[in-house]
């Protein structure tokens, strides 16, 4: 497989697009019920942690996603 | 010629400002002719590397331009103001001169800012901050590291100690070193087979970066999603996950010198070798609190997992070895 930079950065954006377009209430039920559960003391477990990471990521990339996917979508457009 | 002259001058006032500070041990007939005798302790802001701005100021009247303009950079760094050096007859070149380095200085300081919003110098420093001594016997140990007894990072007051003083800290410049050799392996070897185009080159460095990247985030995700609390920094796993390129370089050129035998074997040899020293360095670090853990609620499944990533990743390394090498060798 080569690999490039841009595949990478195509890599990324897609996936962090598909976390940004998650439906939580459909998708997340079966997962980890037990969001209101804070999670503290010192064991949170993987579930708590993934639901947290991309709630985290959703929070943080809303912006900068669009941003960015408002400039691949010219880049495309003009140079295919 | 100038160059040369400057060198050996410099060299006769660090000798002789060295002998100023060790004038008490005129018993010794070894005389340390390296700066480095001056700066042994190193404090919490630690001198990492030698200091020789303070020979550049002799050199002005030297009646070259480039060698002043150099000698001149760093004791513009250390002194924070411009130094004018009046060398040309001209006073609007001069003055030329002095505007043209404070505008550098300028642009050096703003660059300086930026860069250290997004990652900490110093710490990249410590990274780099290695001597012959170190970097032979971290290869060494690399490729052999059976018979190396002791694994843990020495600490100096909740700093871990540069790698000069201590064998075990990860550095970036191995690593570094290693992937440009094995670029340059690379397109020698493809040379070789009558395969080589400079976009080919280009290929392969990026390939190799973005395997780098790929291995280094999933650790960073894998030791975030199970709250291991390890010291380990993003510098440290790039460190590590940087080391396999000398198992790399050192199969690539067996396979070139006796062959694809020799390149299997070699493969075999670096495999293991990298796989003990991946699982030994990483065990101290990610494992410690196995013993002083005291709350067992369900934590049972919690040492099982740090096993597994350090496993995984020590597994991880031979197939990457294989991927990136074995287009290499036919």
């Amino acid at each position: 497989m080569a690999f490039t930079l841009y595949s990478l950065i195509q890599t990324a954006i897609l996936c962090i697009n598909a976390i940004a377009v998650l439906h939580e209430e459909r998708f997340l039920i079966g997962f980890g019920v037990d969001q209101g559960v804070g999670g503290f003391g010192d064991d949170p477990g993987v579930k708590a942690q993934v639901l947290t990471l991309i709630r985290s990521v959703r929070t943080v990339m809303r912006v900068p996603l669009i941003i960015v996917n408002s400039a691949c979508i010219v880049l495309l457009l003009l140079f295919g | 010629m100038g160059g040369s002259s400057a060198a050996a001058t410099s060299r006769a006032n660090n000798v002789s400002c060295a002998a100023n500070v060790t004038m008490d041990l005129p018993h010794q007939g070894y005389r340390p002719t390296k700066p480095r005798a001056r700066a042994a302790p190193p404090t919490a802001d630690s001198i990492l590397f030698d200091d020789t701005s303070s020979v550049a100021p002799a050199m002005n009247n030297q009646g070259y331009y480039t060698p002043g303009y150099n000698m001149a950079g760093p004791s513009n760094d250390m002194q924070g103001g411009a130094v004018p050096n009046n060398m040309f007859a001209d006073p609007m070149a001069n003055a030329a001169m002095v505007y043209g380095s404070s505008l550098a200085n300028q642009g050096k300081d703003m660059v300086n800012k930026e860069i250290s919003r997004f990652m900490s110098v110093n710490k990249l420093k410590y990274f780099f901050a290695v001597d012959t001594k170190y970097v032979l016997k971290k290869l060494m140990i690399l490729m052999f590291p059976y018979t190396h007894q002791d694994w843990e990072v020495r600490y100096h007051r909740d700093t871990p100690l540069t790698p000069r003083q201590d064998v075990n800290a990860p550095d970036l410049y191995i690593p570094t070193m290693a992937f440009i050799t094995y670029i340059l392996l690379a397109g020698m070897a493809l040379g070789i087979q009558k395969r080589f185009s400079p976009e080919v080159l280009g290929l392969c460095a990026s390939t190799a970066l973005v395997w780098v990247i790929i291995e280094v985030l999933v650790m960073l995700l894998s030791l975030y999603l199970l709250t291991v609390h390890s010291d380990l920094s993003t510098f440290d796993l790039i460190a590590y996950s940087g080391y396999k390129y000398v198992g790399m370089i050192f199969t690539v050129l067996c396979g070139l010198l006796f062959g694809s035998d020799g390149y299997y074997v070699a493969l075999a040899w670096s495999s293991c070798a990298l796989m003990f020293f991946i699982v030994r360095s990483l065990k101290m670090k990610i494992l410690p609190s196995l013993s002083s853990d005291s709350i067992g609620t369900g934590s049972s499944a919690k040492p099982q997992f740090r096993l597994y990533i350090t496993v995984a990743t020590a597994v991880f390394q031979p197939v990457v070895i294989y991927w990136l090498t074995s287009h290499l060798v036919r």
